[in-house]
C-alpha cells in the first residue's frame, strides 16, 4: 500500500503532464487530419481521407520527395564523413577522447538558429566565402550558393553531424580489438578487415546514427527557411504554411502525422538496438 | 608504411571536420567586432554593435521573456524530471516501457510536429497564447532531458544507503531529503542547466505558441535575420553562444564529479 502511494508521488506528475500537454495535443492533430478545412480557415467536422490523398498531389508531392531526397543524402554524407572521425576519436587516449567528444557535442547545445545564420554570412553572394575565393583569384566573379539546395545540404550536414558521430563512436568504442588482430593475423588486408569485420560489428551504431540524422532532417524547418530558396520547399515549410498562412490545419496535421508515422517506425527499429537518444547524447563513455 | 598513411589521413580528416564544426561560429563571433556593416571584409575593431544592443528596448524585452520562460520551465521540469528518474529506477509497474517511450518521444519527434500539436491544443482549449503557453510546452520536452541526466547519475548510486537510513528509522521523506537528494544533486543541477539551455535556445515551439508581446530572444533574432544580415545579429548571437556554452560546460563538469 505504502509502495503504491510512493509510486504515485514519483510518477504521477510526469504521467499527468505528458498526458495533458503531449499525448492529448498529438491526438488532437491526429483527429484534425481526418477533417476538412472550413471556408474561413476553420475546421469542418466531416470525416475524410482527403488530406492524406492530397499529399500525392504534384503540388505537394514535389516538396515531400525533395525532403526525403535531401534527408537521405544528408544521412549518407554524415555517415561517410562521420565514420572516420568516430574511428579516429575511439583510438585516442581517454583524456583526448573526452575533449574531442565534448567538442562534438558542444555545438548541439548552442542555438541552432544562430549557427544556421552563421552559414548565411559565409555563403551569401557578397559574403565571406566569395570574398576569400575572389581574393585568392580562384574565381573571377562571386557565385551564388545561398538560397539553393546545396546551401540547405551544407546546413543539414552541419546541424546533424553530431547525431551521427556519437552513436557511431559508442559502437566503435565497444569493438573488441582482438578481432582486428585476428583478421590481420589471418592475412586480411586493412580494407578487407574494414568491410568484413569492422562494418558488420558496428552496424548498430550505423543504424542508430542514420535514424538520428534522418528523423530531424525530415522535419527540418529553419534550414530550408533560411538557407533554401523559394524552390527549396521541404515538408517543414509546408506544415508551417498550412498553420500560419494557408490556415488549412487539417492538411497541416495530416502532413505532420505522416512525418510522425515515419519517425515511429524508425524508432521501433532503433529501440531494437537498446539505448535511447538522450542516453547517447549525454554519455561521454 | 600504409599504417602511417592511414594515420595521417585520419588526422587530416578529423582536423577538417572540427574546422567545419567551429569555423562558422568563429566567423560569426569575429565579425561581431567588425567596423564595416557588411559581414564580409575585416575593416577594424569595434564594440559598437554590442552598444546598440543595449539600447534596443525590444531586444531587451525579448531577453527578459526568454529568462522568464527558461526560469519557470526549468524549475517545473527539474522537479518533475527528478521525481520521474527516481520513480523509474526504483519501481516496477505495468506500462513502464510505455511511459519510458512516451517520456522520450517529445525529444525524438521533429519539433515542428510538437509545435503545431501544442498550438492546436491551446486553440482547442481556448488558452490565450503567451509566455504561459511557451512554458508549458517547454516543460513537456524538458522532463525527459532532466530525467535522463538524473538517471545517469543514479546509475552509480548505492541503493543500500537508502535502506540503511530507513532501517535507522528515517521516514521516506527524510531519506529523500537528507540522503538521496544530496547524493544526486550534481545530476539534478546539471539536468536543470541543460533544460534551461534548451528552453533558452528554442525557436520552433515558441514560434508557434507565443502570443502578442511574448516574443522570446530566438524569435526576435529570427525576425532580425529575416530583415537581413547585420553585425547586431552577430553580437547578440555571440553573447547567446558564449552563454549556453558556459552552461553546458558547467553541466558536464558537474556530471563528471563523483
Amino acid at each position: 500500500m505504502r509502495q503504491l502511494s510512493q509510486k504515485f508521488t514519483f510518477l504521477f506528475p510526469a504521467v499527468f503532464w505528458l498526458m495533458f500537454f503531449f499525448v492529448i495535443p498529438l491526438t488532437i492533430i491526429f483527429v484534425y487530419s481526418f477533417f476538412e478545412r472550413g471556408i474561413y480557415g476553420g475546421i469542418e467536422y466531416v470525416f475524410s481521407f482527403n488530406n492524406y490523398y492530397r499529399v500525392i498531389d504534384p503540388l505537394y508531392l514535389k516538396a515531400v520527395l525533395r525532403t526525403v531526397y535531401i534527408a537521405s543524402l544528408n544521412t549518407l554524407i554524415c555517415l561517410i564523413i562521420g565514420y572516420p572521425l568516430a574511428y579516429f576519436i575511439s583510438n585516442q587516449s581517454q583524456r583526448k577522447k573526452n575533449i574531442l567528444l565534448f567538442l562534438v557535442t558542444l555545438p548541439f547545445w548552442t542555438n541552432f538558429l544562430v549557427r544556421i545564420y552563421a552559414w548565411m554570412i559565409i555563403l551569401r553572394t557578397e559574403g565571406f566565402l566569395n570574398n576569400v575565393l575572389l581574393w585568392m583569384n580562384l574565381i573571377n566573379k562571386p557565385f551564388e550558393i545561398l538560397f539553393t539546395d546545396k546551401a540547405v545540404l551544407i546546413g543539414m550536414v552541419y546541424g546533424y553531424l553530431p547525431f551521427m558521430i556519437l552513436p557511431l563512436y559508442a559502437s566503435i568504442e565497444k569493438l573488441d580489438r582482438n578481432y582486428l588482430d585476428a583478421a590481420r593475423d589471418l592475412g586480411a588486408t586493412p580494407i578487407k578487415t574494414f568491410w568484413r569485420v569492422i562494418i558488420p560489428l558496428t552496424k548498430p551504431g550505423i543504424i542508430a546514427g542514420s535514424i538520428l540524422v534522418f528523423v530531424p532532417s525530415l522535419g527540418a524547418f529553419i534550414i530550408p527557411d533560411l538557407l533554401g530558396g523559394a524552390k527549396s520547399m521541404m515538408i517543414g515549410n509546408l506544415i508551417k504554411d498550412q498553420f500560419l498562412s494557408a490556415r488549412d490545419w487539417p492538411f497541416g496535421s495530416a502532413l505532420s502525422f505522416i512525418v510522425m508515422a515515419v519517425v515511429l517506425i524508425l524508432l521501433m527499429i532503433y529501440l531494437r538496438f537498446g539505448q535511447t537518444v538522450s542516453e547517447k547524447l549525454y554519455s561521454n563513455k | 608504411m600504409s599504417v602511417r598513411v592511414w594515420k595521417i589521413y585520419f588526422n587530416i580528416h578529423a582536423g577538417l571536420i572540427y574546422s567545419f564544426l567551429y569555423f562558422p561560429i568563429i566567423i560569426l563571433m569575429v565579425f561581431s567586432f567588425n567596423q564595416e556593416r557588411i559581414n564580409a571584409v575585416w575593416t577594424g575593431f569595434t564594440f559598437n554593435w554590442y552598444e546598440t544592443l543595449f539600447k534596443d528596448a525590444e531586444l531587451l524585452n525579448a531577453v527578459g521573456n526568454s529568462l522568464l520562460v527558461g526560469f519557470f520551465s526549468t524549475i517545473l521540469s527539474t522537479i518533475i524530471g527528478t521525481l520521474t528518474a527516481l520513480g523509474m529506477v526504483r519501481f516496477r509497474f505495468p506500462g513502464k516501457k510505455i511511459l519510458d517511450a512516451v517520456l522520450h518521444l517529445p525529444i525524438i519527434i521533429p519539433d515542428i510536429v510538437m509545435a503545431i500539436a501544442m498550438l492546436s491544443f491551446y486553440v482547442f482549449i481556448n488558452l490565450i497564447l503567451g509566455l504561459f503557453s511557451i512554458i508549458i510546452a517547454h516543460v513537456s520536452f524538458n522532463i525527459a532531458f532532466v530525467a535522463v541526466v538524473v538517471r545517469t547519475r543514479l546509475a552509480g548510486f548505492d541503493m543500500d544507503l537508502e535502506k540503511a537510513a530507513m532501517d535507522l528509522g528515517a521516514t521516506p521523506f527524510k531519506t529523500l531529503r537528507y540522503i538521496t537528494l544530496p547524493l544526486i544533486m550534481p545530476g539534478v543541477i546539471a539536468g536543470a542547466l541543460l533544460a534551461f539551455t534548451i528552453s533558452w535556445d528554442d525557436f520552433m515551439i515558441a514560434f508557434f505558441t507565443s502570443g502578442v508581446g511574448s516574443t522570446t530572444l530566438p524569435l526576435k533574432v529570427y525576425s532580425m535575420i529575416k530583415f537581413g544580415v547585420t553585425p547586431e545579429i552577430n553580437a547578440i548571437s555571440t553573447i547567446t553562444l558564449l552563454f549556453t556554452m558556459t552552461l553546458f560546460f558547467i553541466a558536464m563538469r558537474l556530471l563528471r564529479t563523483k
